[in-house]
């Protein structure tokens, strides 16, 4: 049965690296967006929440097509990346990354902000009468009382990636090698007689790494929760 | 020493206090609702006020005129809160240790046992917070305020959320921290029979201003609350 391809294992390598990135690359801005959106009052501020969560509501493709108009080589953000830092997206495994990592940022500030959102602000004033300035507050007291919110955040934003389809298709196309993850290899294996063992296998695969992702977050919540309430 | 003379407007309450803190433990004593709270927040650097001045020793922490707010991160003043406000995520012996690290004092376990001791908090080191009684709670928070080595320790009705068991508990080592820490002391209380046994200096407070600044006779006509 799991005599897959060396095809189907790049496939699922490289599914794994972009989902990896895209969750990487995402956290600072989650991050950073989360405690825009928990701490501070500021003009057009309900425009960006809607604007982080467009993905969500969106079609798919039709964020992937609002990528590759910017972020394509020719489009206004794509054309200047590659001018002067050489960042190509268009049809690149890079460009799958942007795309999982576009569609996978609201489900990562949402907890990411209801956890800041959480957070006993008093805790804070706390530690800078103890000397603390803002920075290692923000170290010491903020970042560890919101890491369950953080956990749930970069878990969920993974799994998305590791999901992702039709932003990523229409954005990067259906590279073998290059673009093609393993929903876009079973999407190709579904269109041709005699793919299905091979899809069967993917489809396995991929049941397999989402309940990966399930357990580790479980298991990483709970260490967390430890942490909180003792021994 | 600190000096303290501010004025702020909170809404309808119109704050507007100046008094003293020598060494020894001031009380700042009052109704609910008189202020008592937001004048140790604007000591500790946790609230501005609109106007006026505090000093402690030679430096000025707050000067309105002269454009001076040291942040509370500089200020060294150790703040023992009503309800503890110990960090859930670390051990006490962490929270014990946290204002110490942070404000850059070198490890000094000769000092740390020592205070360990004055509270009788040794057997709890290793717990978290949440596993502490309310008491247990209010100590280590003393504890941690102290070992900052601060300049001025501020305790806000550290007894407020106890029971009577538990307030009976913690006075005596309050009295001994009054004699031992060798900075002034100030104490936010409602309750005449904690400012009896706490205080050398009595500033009483209402509505917002002083009404009058004096010793432990100021307390004659207070009605104690049922605990005694």
């Amino acid at each position: 049965m799991f005599d897959l391809s060396p095809a189907d294992w790049t496939a699922v390598e490289l599914t794994i690296r972009i989902s990896i990135v895209a969750t990487l690359c995402a956290l600072p801005f989650g991050l950073g967006l989360g405690w825009l959106l928990a701490r501070r009052n500021f003009w057009g501020k309900s425009v960006l929440d809607g604007l982080v969560h467009l993905p969500l509501v969106m079609p798919p493709v039709v964020t992937g097509y609002l990528l590759l108009i910017s972020f394509g080589r020719k489009g206004p953000i794509g054309a200047l990346l590659y001018e002067y830092l050489g960042i190509v997206f268009s049809f690149r495994w890079t460009g799958a990354a942007l795309a999982c990592g576009v569609m996978g940022f609201p489900l990562m500030v949402r907890p990411i902000r209801l956890a800041l959102e959480a957070i006993d602000r008093k805790l804070e004033d706390a530690a800078s009468t103890l000397g603390a300035n803002r920075g290692l507050v923000f170290l010491t007291v903020t970042l560890p009382l919101a890491l369950p919110g953080i956990i749930a955040g970069v878990v969920l934003c993974f799994a998305r990636a590791l999901g992702e389809f039709g932003a990523t298709i229409t954005f990067v196309s259906n590279i073998p090698g290059e673009t093609q993850t393993i929903s876009a290899a079973i999407f190709t294996l579904t269109q041709f007689p005699g793919g299905d063992a091979a899809a069967g296998r993917l489809v396995l695969i991929s049941v397999a790494l989402a309940f990966a992702a399930l357990f580790a977050s479980e298991w990483l919540s709970r260490r967390a929760a430890i942490r909180f309430h003792g021994d | 020493m600190l000096a303290v003379g501010v004025e702020k407007q909170l809404g309808a309450l119109k704050l507007d206090v100046k008094f003293e803190a020598k060494n020894g433990a001031t009380a700042l004593f009052g109704p609910s609702g008189s202020g008592k709270t937001s004048i140790v927040n604007m000591i500790a650097g946790l609230v501005t006020p609109d106007r006026g001045a505090i000093a402690l020793d030679k430096t000025v922490l707050f000067d309105s005129g002269a454009g001076i707010d040291v942040p509370p991160h500089r200020r060294r003043i150790g703040y023992v809160f009503q309800e503890g406000r110990l960090f859930p995520h670390l051990s006490v012996r962490q929270n014990l240790d946290y204002g110490r690290r942070m404000s850059g004092v070198p490890r000094d376990d000769g000092e740390f046992a020592r205070i360990v001791k004055l509270l009788d908090i040794g057997h709890l080191l290793d717990r978290r917070p949440g596993h502490l009684s309310g008491g247990e709670r209010q100590r280590v928070a003393v504890g941690r305020a102290l070992l900052m080595q601060p300049k001025l320790l501020l305790l806000d009705e550290p007894l407020a959320s106890l029971d009577a068991g538990h307030k009976r508990e913690i006075l005596p080592y309050l009295g001994r921290l009054r004699d031992d820490a060798g900075i002034p002391i100030v104490y936010v209380s409602h309750a005449p029979i904690e400012v009896r046994r706490i205080a050398t200096t009595v500033v009483r407070l209402d509505a917002g201003r002083v009404v009058a600044t004096g010793g432990t006779e100021l307390l004659k006509d207070a009605e104690d609350d049922i605990f005694a």
